[in-house]
């Protein structure tokens, strides 16, 4: 059976055919990391997710704490807290993504998108790299809020910016995870536990906060071999700032820098075709 | 054959778990028209739908939509439509305009077209005033007609309106239905899913009844009318005559009822073409005066009823008493309507039997 393929010249329809080209999934995914940033501006709890808590969590560790945390080998505890502060702040701001997803897939609008020539994938990517730009505002408040309490980092310019691009790289990774739980949640709301039940034991369980040293042993090796810990003992190490755990004898404390990239490389090659997967199986049917 | 079919669907199957969503459906199109496919809740029309414009795979069947196939090519299929689904797919923490811009984006037609495009669509929809504001705080009606015109970005062949006057009060109602119209004169195709009969009456070229997942009937508004055999032939003489219901008996197909005064006629007829003049010659030779006469063709409400075993009153009744307070007065004005067809129906079953 054959059938004419009408367009009729009354409808106008003469659009370049850019699907499935680099440049058109490019466009794609830049207009929905700028819906979404939209979308972060208008939800007043995402938004203080990455501006009002980082600042409130930095100006409340270093003076609750801060007396009260001695830190082996010496240095100030601000200098010891901005790295772990700036991972908890970021780790915990990815399940914005999670809530994100899951809150696509329950309102119609995943429906529209599916009917549109645009890079399907595009929803995942757009929502990541908006998520993205969200942490790189979120690092920008922690780091100019600790230089505003005492935070100095001892090093120069360009370790200290490769210590805050391994942060954002693993928050980066871990916002893909993020992106998993949301796309196999039920709702919106069931994504959003996922910050509590996970990122912050997650985050408490490092050495972000406390030296890992007066740990029980077995927490003491979780603390250890927690990525978290890695990524914050690299950034320390990149900034020049005190890093008790170079002391502890494991791999990942001796070779801090290698052991958060290899981290959050892992994390994204898991996570990143486990996302696409689910995302796949949620919109066919 | 070789046809103009702008959405051709053969043999459609789709279950979901247990339920049988589509059991076999056939649709064709041809351009430039507009179909109704006319159900109630849970017909399959939705699932339909969602086949035709790629979101939904068939369990088995075929269809192509603007002559692509919708299995092997959805790409093409999506660049050649716009869909207005049931629930209004808007993103409500954009505002009008965003929404719009960002369809047109997406379909690759550019920042600056998009722009323009939206504005343009937003005049039309009377919703420039609106148009800067959060979709969140829209009401129904502004809501589908922001859906409309998104389906509209693209200036696409084939359009996909899925219950597009749902919910909505008789003012949004009319509003909507004038730019459909408007969309018909300039050529495009469109298939239109509704529940209710004036609104397919109203619109469409075509209807193709669904219940259960099949079609049940199909062809014009005139034709479904026609072939619903609820035509009743009703005739009033000047006097009582005795040879009256002899004269008109071998003319209709149900027994002749005479009222208690003898004056008024009636019998259900098979059809209606050039029967009255049949009929008025008929009476004429018997010597029998006839003050008036009436074939009186049933609604589509009629139609529809005969067809679908009448379960959409209990649809309606349903709904009613659900919680979806915003399409209560769309349901009222369809069970109002279905009140008002019921008396019909019974009177013609009466004689029947």
């Amino acid at each position: 059976m054959t059938t004419a393929v009408l367009t009729p010249s009354s409808t106008g329809y003469d659009r370049p055919h850019s699907g499935g080209s680099l440049l058109g999934s490019l466009a794609d995914i830049w207009a929905m990391t700028r819906r979404n940033l939209v979308h972060i501006s208008r939800e007043p709890m995402q938004l203080s997710d990455v501006t009002i808590q980082p600042l409130l969590f930095t100006v409340l560790f270093v003076y609750i704490f801060g007396g009260a945390i001695p830190i082996p080998g010496g240095g100030s505890y601000v200098d010891f807290l901005l790295a772990g502060i700036l991972a908890l702040n970021l780790t915990t701001s990815t399940m914005g993504t999670a809530i994100g997803l899951s809150t696509d897939l329950h309102e119609g609008m995943i429906d529209r998108f599916r009917t549109l020539p645009m890079w399907r994938s595009a929803v995942l990517v757009g929502r990541s790299a908006a998520d993205f730009l969200t942490s790189v505002l979120c690092a920008a408040i922690v780091m100019l809020t600790g230089l505003a309490v005492g935070w100095r980092p001892g090093a120069s310019a360009i370790s200290v910016i490769g210590g805050l691009g391994l942060l954002l790289l693993f928050a980066y990774a871990v916002g893909w995870v993020s992106a998993c739980v949301g796309l196999n949640s039920k709702s919106p709301e069931s994504a959003g536990s996922f910050g509590f039940i996970v990122l912050f034991p997650l985050t408490f369980v490092s050495n972000a906060f406390v030296p890992t040293q007066h740990m029980p042993g077995w927490l003491q090796a979780i603390a250890t071999w927690n990525p978290v810990s890695a990524v914050v003992s690299a950034a320390r190490h990149l900034w020049g700032n005190p890093n008790p755990s170079a002391i502890v004898q494991a791999w990942p404390m001796q070779h801090p820098v290698e052991a958060a990239l290899i981290w959050s490389v892992a994390i994204l090659a898991v996570a990143c075709p486990l996302a696409a997967h689910s995302f796949k199986k949620r919109t066919t049917e | 054959m070789a046809t103009d079919l702008m959405i051709q669907a053969e043999g459609l199957t789709k279950s979901y778990g247990s339920t049988r969503a589509l059991a076999g459906v056939d649709i064709a199109v041809p351009a430039g028209t507009i179909l109704g496919l006319l159900g109630p809740n849970g017909a399959g029309k939705t699932t339909a739908v969602r086949v035709l414009t790629t979101l939904a795979r068939p369990d088995s069947g075929s269809a192509t939509v603007a002559g692509f196939d919708v299995l092997r090519n959805p790409g093409e299929v999506r660049r050649h439509i716009g869909v207005a689904a049931q629930d209004a797919t808007l993103d409500p923490l954009l505002t009008g305009r965003q929404n719009l811009v960002l369809i047109g984006e997406l379909s690759d037609l550019g920042r600056a077209d998009s722009r323009a495009r939206a504005k343009e669509l937003l005049a039309q929809f009377e919703l420039t005033d609106a148009a800067d504001r959060v979709v969140k705080g829209y009401s129904g009606g502004m809501r589908r007609r922001l859906d409309l015109a998104g389906s509209l970005m693209t200036r696409p062949p084939v359009l996909f309106l899925d219950e597009p006057t749902t919910g909505l009060d008789p003012t949004s109602r009319q509003r909507v239905w004038e730019a459909i119209r408007e969309l018909i004169g300039e050529g495009v195709t469109v298939l239109l899913t509704t529940q209710y009969l004036e609104e397919a009456d109203e619109l469409a070229h075509d209807i193709v009844v669904v219940d259960h997942g099949r079609v049940i009937a199909q062809g014009t508004p005139q034709e479904l009318k026609e072939a619903s055999r609820g035509a009743r032939l009703e005739v009033t003489l000047s006097e009582p005559h005795p040879g009256a219901a002899g004269a008109m008996a071998p003319l209709v197909s149900e027994p002749v009822l005479v009222s208690d005064d003898g004056r008024h006629l009636s019998a259900g007829v098979d059809s209606s073409t050039g029967l009255a003049t049949v009929v008025v010659r008929a009476l004429d030779a018997a010597g029998v005066l006839v003050d008036n006469i009436e074939v009186r063709q049933p609604s589509l409400d009629d139609v529809f009823f005969s067809l679908t075993g009448g379960h959409i009153e209990e649809e309606e009744a349903a709904k009613g008493d659900g919680s979806e307070a915003g399409s209560g007065s769309g349901s009222d004005g369809a069970a109002a309507g279905a009140v008002g067809s019921g008396e019909g129906r019974h009177e013609l079953e009466g004689v029947r039997a």
